[in-house]
């Protein structure tokens, strides 16, 4: 069993390059149980959603701007 | 024969579509580092120009995104030159003074669990239709120690890949899994704090 420590490493990999087969399973599995871990993810991949959208809207500000 | 052979593959590597789809990524890189969207737009353009004229410089070796980048710093450096403006450093060669395991170690105790932690978060999205949350999220963009900030940016608000983003800012791969993991548990909490924890109450009494 992985800690939350490693998980959470995984889950931000994740979002980064394709894990291995086993990584995604341990992952799966240790975020079916853990609300941390798990609101982790979801937080992170919220944080990707935000950064570009926050782009998009930095672009539209500095439209208006000049 | 062979000279209009390889003169003949190299036109096909770079078609004006292939120029222009690059486009988006190289004006947000622009744009986060001129902060205007004229001057930006100018600097892509004269970019994409130089890159056209210059195709035989084009090795194909690094990559296309690679070598137009490469173009685009000159020319931003070349802005900056011009407009003498030294008060403004450019902001992706900044480097960060502590770099050890330590901070992510802030985050968890020794047994690996959370120390603290991520809580739930009451309606994520409805919060990226407000302006106010743009201040909050700028202001914990900003608070990322300088060199993560530019790595978390340069994935995340350009666009580029991973193994860019290593070319880029000269990291090897774990150190780039380690900040990009750092610069997300930084933001998670101070998005955290400064919006999820305050809205909450104020939602639910709404």
């Amino acid at each position: 069993m992985r800690s939350c420590r490693a998980i959470s490493a995984l889950v931000s990999q994740g979002l980064d390059k394709e894990l291995s087969l086993r990584e995604r399973f341990s992952v799966w599995l240790h975020v079916m149980m853990c609300t941390r871990c798990r609101n982790f993810q979801t937080q992170s991949r919220f944080i990707r959603k935000a950064a570009r959208c926050y782009s998009d809207e930095l672009q539209s500000r500095l439209d208006k701007k000049s | 024969m062979l000279l209009t052979g390889s003169v003949a593959m190299t036109d096909t590597l770079l078609t004006e579509q292939t120029l222009a789809a690059q486009r988006p990524v190289l004006f947000r890189y622009a744009l986060l580092q001129l902060r205007d969207s004229e001057l930006a737009d100018d600097a892509v353009q004269e970019t994409l120009l130089a890159a056209w004229q210059s195709v035989a410089g084009f090795e194909g070796k690094a990559g296309l995104r690679t070598w137009l980048i490469g173009i685009l710093k000159h020319k931003i450096a070349d802005h900056w030159r011009r407009s003498a403006r030294e008060a403004v450093a450019p902001v992706f060669d900044r480097t960060d003074e502590d770099d050890g395991e330590a901070e992510v170690d802030d985050y968890f105790m020794s047994s690996g669990h959370w120390n603290g932690g991520p809580k739930g978060w009451a309606d994520p999205e409805a919060a990226l239709k407000q302006q106010e949350f743009w201040t909050i999220y700028e202001i914990c963009q900003n608070n990322l120690p300088p060199k993560m900030a530019n790595v978390f940016m340069l994935r995340e608000l350009v666009g580029l890949d991973a193994d860019e983003v290593c070319r880029e800012a000269g990291l090897s791969d774990a150190n780039y899994w380690v900040t990009m993991h750092r610069a997300r548990l930084r933001l998670r909490e101070c998005l955290e704090i400064r919006w999820f924890n305050n809205t909450k109450q104020e939602q639910q009494h709404a």
